[in-house]
């Protein structure tokens, strides 16, 4: 690995200035499970890496049935998965959490990491997507807003400018009769990059027998994560059953445009793209009765 | 030559100061600068566990750490888990399971393991797999090292005494047993 500067800011002010006076040869360091890879392997090059995970408010988790949730963008995925309040308001991010590399990476790589490292194949932004996340950005400019669904512009690449960096992500209030579920397919147990995942959030009605509204997102079958509305769209009204969730699925696969590799073909993708709606609708309908149920 | 950086930290409860550049991961450190070559260097890119040690309790792969990272930090290698001359209880269960042939994964083996068993004194054997899946082992095959990590948690349950009965080898193959169940 070529050498670079290393520098701990403890604030975001400092964060940014440090990074804006660097541009593209700066990069962010979080838990680190991408960055030092891509160094090491020289997909990226950095003459200075600032370390932000001491900075207060990026490590901020809190949560309340009231306000949401705030996750900090350098918290690490287990101590998601690790609080059972968090784990039982939105169970689609600790499914994500949980799968997101094995335990030691999981020690240190976070969901603002993931995010930011923008793969097409993220495990966790199809889930930020699915319960309609608010990034909080600060730059030089100043902080701003962004919509989870529209972070990501291509493979590898955000809406971050020079010297931006993602502070915080807000999860809305988790509403009644309302949860969420993220599968993905790999070909062994675990520790492999998604050949294809899904993610759906679903409110059901107070009877619990018809979706009121639903959001579906897609890994790994487009250059960003994938949100087709026409999904959502096509699921408000229907009842909450099989046959819905295996017509959301059919959508699904049309919505899906992925490339064909070593992972999977492109007719494979689609098929898996439909599969994985369909399942976590359901899983996601299960938990929105109030039926504990497990996506791993 | 590159500026080095001053660190201070905690290594297997002792303190430990080392300069190292900013590019040097903490196994690097670990097994070049401390001579604590415990932990192995496997793929270096955080998909083998080979490196795994504890960061603030918590398991890591050492190469996905640089060494400037872990200023004031509290990191326990392999070699801090025996006491005195005595092996831990669970590297003498993967001593008498025979659950390593070459050796190299071991050390992130048993990191990982002391991590679960710290948190979960009882483990499933799906949740043994399933905690353990980030640490790759191409020799033995996993079964012995899933038995070893159970007879590692009688051993702390009685008080770090071997048991005398070893986990029974279930009926039929476990890897296969544990893809069938409900995941």
């Amino acid at each position: 690995m070529k050498d670079f500067e290393f520098q701990t800011a403890t604030t975001v002010d400092e964060a940014v200035s440090l990074l804006a006076a660097r541009g593209q040869r700066a990069r962010v360091l979080t838990g680190g499970t991408d960055l030092i890879v891509q160094l090491r392997e020289g997909q990226r090059e950095a003459d200075l890496v600032v370390d932000i995970k001491k900075i207060p408010e990026l490590m901020e988790l809190t949560y309340s049935a009231g306000a949401g949730l705030k996750l900090g963008a350098a918290v690490p995925c287990y101590r998601i998965y690790g609080d059972s309040q968090i784990e039982a308001a939105y169970p689609a991010l600790a499914d994500a959490a949980r799968i997101i590399g094995g335990w030691q990476i999981q020690s240190r790589a976070s969901i603002g990491g993931n995010l930011c490292n923008s793969s097409p194949a993220a495990d966790s932004i199809p889930t930020l997507i699915a319960y309609d996340v608010t990034c909080h950005l600060a730059g030089p400019q100043g902080r701003r807003t962004v919509r989870a669904a529209e972070f990501c512009t291509g493979p590898g690449k955000n809406v971050l400018d020079r010297g931006e960096i993602l502070t915080m992500l807000e999860f809305p209030a988790p509403k009644k009769h309302a949860s969420a579920a993220y599968l993905r397919f790999i070909p062994r147990n675990e520790m492999d990059i998604a050949v294809v995942g899904a993610a759906s959030w679903v409110q059901l009605n107070a009877a619990g027998d018809t979706i009121e509204k639903a959001r579906v997102a897609l890994a790994a079958v487009a250059p960003t994560p994938l949100s087709p509305t026409s999904v959502g769209e096509w699921l408000a009204g229907k009842p909450a059953m099989p046959q819905t969730f295996a017509k959301a699925g059919e959508l699904a696969s049309q919505a899906a445009r992925p490339i064909g590799d070593k992972r999977g073909t492109v007719e494979y993708r689609k098929h898996l793209a439909g599969v994985l709606t369909k399942r976590t609708l359901a899983i996601a309908v299960d938990r929105a009765r109030g039926v504990a149920t497990s996506a791993h | 030559m590159a500026k080095k950086i001053h660190v201070a930290t905690t290594i297997n409860g002792e303190p430990v100061e080392f300069l190292c550049e900013a590019r040097q991961s903490l196994l690097e450190v670990l097994r070049d600068t401390l001579n604590l070559t415990g932990a192995k260097e496997g793929c270096n890119n955080g998909n083998c566990g080979a490196c795994t040690v504890l960061l603030d309790g918590q398991p890591v792969d050492s190469c996905l750490v640089l060494g400037v990272e872990v200023e004031g930090a509290r990191i326990t290698t392999i070699e801090g888990i025996a006491q005195d001359a005595h092996l831990h209880p669970i590297q003498q269960c993967f001593l008498e399971d025979a659950a390593l042939q070459c050796g190299v994964c071991t050390p992130g083996f048993i990191m990982s393991t002391k991590a679960l068993l710290d948190r979960n004194a009882n483990p499933s054997e799906h949740e043994i797999r399933f905690q353990l899946s980030g640490n790759l082992c191409r020799c033995t095959g996993y079964d012995k090292i899933i038995r070893a990590v159970q007879d590692s948690a009688k051993a702390l349950a009685a008080g770090g005494r071997r048991t005398t009965e070893k986990t029974a080898r279930p009926n039929g193959s476990p890897a296969k047993q544990a893809q069938t169940q409900p995941r």
